[in-house]
C-alpha cells in the first residue's frame, strides 16, 4: 500500500452540511500540482476547508504521508492555505505578517528577520517591509501571502482562489510565481479554480467537484480531451 | 485561544456568580422574618414601584416628540446634541442633583422666575424631585432608544409614503405608530429597571415617609439604625423586585446601544408646514435647555471655587481616581476573558449564552444589595473601612461589565469571523493571539469600555456609603457630606471637579483606544 502512505489521501471522506453532501476517496501523489475544478456551490472551497481543518468531516479520514490529520488543529497541519480574501492581518506590517510564519509569537531573532526580508525579496516586495496591507495593491498583497507560504515551507499548499479578484495579466503572473515556488520546494499544490485556463497554465492533474462528489485526480490533457458529463455541462 | 481562554472565562463567571448570588446568600441568612417589615418599609416598597412607573412613563412620553423632531430635522449642532444625549450616562448622579438644585431649588432660577410673577416657591425635595431627577437622567436615554427606532424605518418607506401623498397623520398611522409599539415597551422597562435601583437621587432629593426607596431604606436600616437583620430583609425584597423587572425586560427590551448610526436625519418630505417646524424647533430647544442648563449651572458655580477646595476634597479625588482606574482595569480584564470564552464557545450556543447571561447579570443587580452582602461576609474578619475602597472598585467593575461586554462582543465576533481562520491556519494561539490579533483589533471598543467603566466608577455613590468613614471617602461621598453640611460653595467646586474628572477619564481612554486602533 505504498500509494496510500505517500501524499494526500482522502479515505472514504464524506462531508455533510445542511442540504449538502460531498464525498471523496482518492490520493494525490506528493509533489503533484492539482486543479480543483467545478461549478460554484459544488463544494470546492468546502473540500479545501476540510483538508485545512476548518470544516469537520462526517466520515472517513484525511491523511498526509500516512498520518491522520483529523487530530491536528489547522495551524499544526502540514499545509499552508490562502483564502479568497483576508490573507493578511490589516493591522500588522507586511514584515510582521510574514514573521508569523516563523513564530506565531512574532518574537523573531535577527536571523529570522533576515529570512523574512529574503522571502520578500524573492517575491519582489523588497521595499515593502514596513507597509501595511492597505497600502499594497492586490497583486502585491498576493505576493506577500505567497511569500509567507514560502517561509512556512509546509509540504502542501492549498489555494482557494486567492487571485480571483486580480486582472488576467496579474493573475497569470501570480500563477507563474506559484509554479516557481512549489517547484523549488517540491510542494504539493491543490488549487481551486473555476477557469480551465488557470488549470492548464500550471497544473498537471484535475479533480472535478460536481454533483456531490470530488472525483479522483486525472491527468489534465486526458480530461480535457474527453471530459466527463459533469465537466462537459460546466464547460458548456 | 486555547483552553486557557475557557478557564479564564469560567473563572470570571464563577467570580460574578459569587459576587451576585454569594452576597445574596449572606443576606438571606442574616435577614429577619418578613413580619418585621414596618409601615415605613411598605411605604418604601410602594414608593419605589410608583416612582419607577411615573419616571419611566414620563421619560418615554416626553422622549417621543423630541425623538421625532430629531429624526425629521437637520440643523447645525444636531450631531453634537445627539452625542450630548449620551452624556447623562457618564454624569455622576450628585453632579446632576446639584445642577437641578441650582435650577429648581429654593434659590434656583425657576423659583426666582416664579417669585417675579408673584407665585410661591416650589420645592424640589420629595417625590417630585426624585421624579424630576430621574426624568433628567432618562429622558436622553429614552430619546436615543426611540430615535434608533425612527432611524431604523427604511428610507424607502418614507419615499413610498411621499409617492402616495401621505400627510403627517397618515405617516404616523402607517409608519410611526407600529414602530413605537415595538420600541416603547422596551424603553419603558429599561428605564423602569434603572429607576428601581435609584439610590443617590433618593438619598439627596427624597427621604422621609413620602420619598424613600427600598435602596435608601437599606442604607438607613444599615447606617442609621445599624439593624443588619432588617437591612438584609430589605435587600432581599430589592433583589426580588429587580429579578422580576429584569425577567420582564429580558423578553421585551432591546439592548441599549451606544451611538452608532444616529447622526443621519431621515430624508422625508412630510415636515414641511411652518407649524410643524416651529413645534419641532421648540421641542428640541426645550429638551436641550432642560438638559444643559443644570450642567451649565454646575460649571458656572463650581469653576471659580476649584482653587479654594479644602484638602480633604483633593484627597478624596485621589482615592476616587485610584478606585476608578482599578475598576476600569478589572472591568476590561473580566469583559475580555468572558467575551473570548463566549466567542470560542459559539458552537455550543447554550453554554455561550449562559456565560453571556452571567456577564449581563449586573444589569439587574442592586449595588446596595451586593454591598450589604459583602459587608455581612467581610464584617467578622475585616474592618469595614479597610475594605471600603476595594469593595467599591469590585462592585463598580461588576456594574460596568455588561456595558463593556456589549461593546466588546460584536467587535470580537467580527474579528474572529474575518480573521479567525487566518489566525488558526498560522497557529496563532493563546497569549500571542491576544497580543497580536485581539488587543490591536479591539483597541477602540476596549478604550470605550475602559473609559465608561472609569467614569461610572469615578461618579458612583453606592456601596461606599456602607463602608466608608471620613478617612476613606471617595469624591462623590465627600461631595455628599459637603452638601449635607450646607457648604454649598465647596460642594459646587467639588461637583465641578467630579464632573471634569469623570468626563476627562472617559475622554482619555476613549481617545487612547481610537489612537491605538490600527487598520
Amino acid at each position: 500500500m505504498a500509494r496510500a502512505t505517500d501524499g494526500l489521501h482522502l479515505q472514504d471522506v464524506e462531508i455533510r452540511q445542511e442540504g449538502f453532501r460531498l464525498t471523496a476517496d482518492w490520493t494525490v501523489a506528493e509533489g503533484a500540482r492539482v486543479a480543483v475544478l467545478g461549478p460554484s456551490g459544488a463544494g470546492k472551497s468546502t473540500l479545501l476547508g476540510a483538508i485545512a481543518g476548518f470544516v469537520a468531516v462526517s466520515a472517513g479520514r484525511i491523511l498526509w504521508a500516512g498520518r491522520d490529520l483529523g487530530l491536528l488543529t489547522p495551524g499544526d497541519r502540514p499545509l499552508s492555505i490562502l483564502f479568497q480574501d483576508q490573507n493578511l492581518f490589516p493591522h500588522l506590517t507586511v514584515a510582521q505578517n510574514l514573521g508569523l510564519a516563523l513564530r506565531p509569537s512574532l518574537r523573531l531573532d535577527r536571523a529570522e528577520w533576515a529570512r523574512v526580508a529574503e522571502a520578500l525579496e524573492r517575491v519582489g516586495l523588497g521595499e515593502m517591509e514596513a507597509r501595511r496591507p492597505a497600502q499594497l495593491s492586490g497583486g502585491q498583497a498576493g505576493r506577500a501571502a505567497l511569500a509567507r507560504a514560502l517561509l512556512r515551507a509546509r509540504p502542501l499548499l492549498l489555494l482557494d482562489e486567492p487571485f480571483a479578484a486580480l486582472g488576467p495579466a496579474l493573475k497569470a503572473e501570480m500563477l507563474a510565481l506559484v509554479a516557481e515556488i512549489t517547484a523549488e520546494a517540491g510542494a504539493t499544490l491543490l488549487m481551486v479554480t473555476h477557469d480551465p485556463r488557470d488549470a492548464q497554465a500550471i497544473t498537471d492533474q484535475v479533480i472535478v467537484v460536481a454533483e456531490g462528489a470530488a472525483s479522483a485526480p486525472r491527468p489534465i490533457a486526458e480530461l480535457f480531451a474527453d471530459p466527463p458529463e459533469a465537466l462537459r455541462a460546466y464547460l458548456g | 485561544m486555547g483552553r486557557g481562554a475557557l478557564w479564564a472565562g469560567g473563572l470570571v463567571a464563577a467570580l460574578l456568580i459569587a459576587l451576585n448570588l454569594g452576597t445574596l446568600g449572606a443576606v438571606a441568612l442574616r435577614a429577619d422574618a418578613p413580619g418585621r417589615l414596618g409601615a415605613a418599609d411598605w411605604a418604601a416598597l410602594r414608593f419605589t414601584l410608583w416612582q419607577a412607573v411615573v419616571s419611566a412613563g414620563l421619560s418615554v412620553a416626553l422622549a417621543v416628540p423630541v425623538a421625532r423632531a430629531l429624526a425629521r430635522r437637520s440643523f447645525p449642532g444636531r450631531a453634537l446634541l445627539i452625542t450630548a444625549l449620551g452624556a447623562p450616562f457618564l454624569l455622576p448622579t450628585l453632579v446632576a442633583v446639584l445642577g437641578l438644585l441650582a435650577v429648581f431649588g429654593r434659590g434656583g432660577i425657576v423659583n426666582h422666575g416664579l417669585a417675579a410673577i408673584g407665585l410661591g416657591p416650589v420645592s424640589i425635595y420629595g417625590p417630585q424631585g426624585v421624579i424630576l431627577a430621574h426624568v433628567f437622567f432618562n429622558l436622553p436615554l429614552a430619546t436615543r432608544l426611540i430615535l434608533q427606532g425612527w432611524l431604523a424605518i427604511p428610507a424607502e418607506r418614507f419615499r413610498l409614503a411621499a409617492a402616495l401623498g401621505f400627510g403627517p397623520s397618515e405617516i404616523a398611522r402607517h409608519l410611526e405608530r407600529p414602530m413605537l409599539r415595538e420600541v416603547l415597551p422596551g424603553a419603558f422597562l429599561v428605564i423602569f429597571l434603572i429607576c428601581l435601583t435609584s439610590f443617590a437621587v433618593a438619598l439627596t432629593l427624597g427621604g422621609g415617609p413620602r420619598a424613600t426607596t427600598v435602596e435608601l431604606a437599606i442604607y438607613q436600616a444599615f447606617r442609621l439604625d445599624f439593624d443588619l437583620g432588617r437591612a438584609a430583609l430589605l435587600a432581599l425584597i430589592q433583589f426580588g423586585l429587580c429579578a422580576v423587572a429584569a425577567a420582564l425586560a429580558w423578553g421585551v427590551a432591546s439592548p441599549a446601544g451606544f451611538g452608532a448610526g444616529l447622526d443621519r436625519p431621515v430624508e422625508r418630505r412630510d415636515g414641511g408646514s411652518l407649524m410643524l417646524k416651529a413645534q419641532d424647533v421648540a421641542l428640541v430647544a426645550l429638551a436641550a435647555a432642560f438638559l444643559l442648563t443644570p450642567l451649565a449651572a454646575v460649571v458656572a458655580r463650581g469653576l471659580p471655587q476649584i482653587t479654594e477646595l479644602p484638602a480633604p476634597v483633593w484627597q478624596a479625588a485621589g482615592r476616587s481616581l485610584g478606585v476608578a482606574l482599578a475598576s476600569a482595569g478589572l472591568t476590561i480584564a473580566c469583559a475580555l476573558a468572558l467575551a473570548v470564552a463566549v466567542v470560542r464557545l459559539a458552537p455550543r450556543p447554550r453554554i455561550a449564552g449562559a456565560l453571556e447571561g452571567v456577564g449581563l447579570m449586573a444589569l439587574a443587580a442592586s449595588p446596595l444589595v451586593i454591598g450589604t452582602g459583602l459587608f455581612l461576609i467581610l464584617f467578622p474578619v475585616l474592618r469595614p473601612t479597610a475594605a471600603a475602597l476595594p469593595a467599591t472598585a469590585l462592585v463598580n467593575a461588576a456594574m460596568a461589565l455588561p456595558f463593556a461586554l456589549r461593546a466588546l462582543l460584536p467587535a470580537l465576533r467580527e474579528v474572529e469571523a474575518t480573521q479567525g481562520r487566518l489566525a488558526d491556519s498560522l497557529g496563532l494561539h493563546g497569549l500571542a493571539r491576544l497580543r497580536l490579533l485581539i488587543l490591536p483589533r479591539l483597541a477602540r471598543p476596549l478604550g470605550f469600555a475602559a473609559g465608561l467603566a472609569a467614569a461610572l466608577s469615578m461618579g458612583d455613590l453606592g456601596v461606599i456609603v456602607l463602608f466608608a468613614d471620613a478617612q476613606t471617602a471617595t469624591l462623590p461621598l465627600q461631595l455628599y457630606r459637603l452638601m449635607g453640611a450646607y457648604r454649598m460653595d465647596d460642594a459646587a467646586g467639588a461637583a465641578f471637579l467630579l464632573l471634569a474628572a469623570s468626563l476627562t477619564l472617559f475622554w482619555i481612554f476613549d481617545r487612547g483606544g481610537r489612537l491605538g486602533a490600527r487598520n
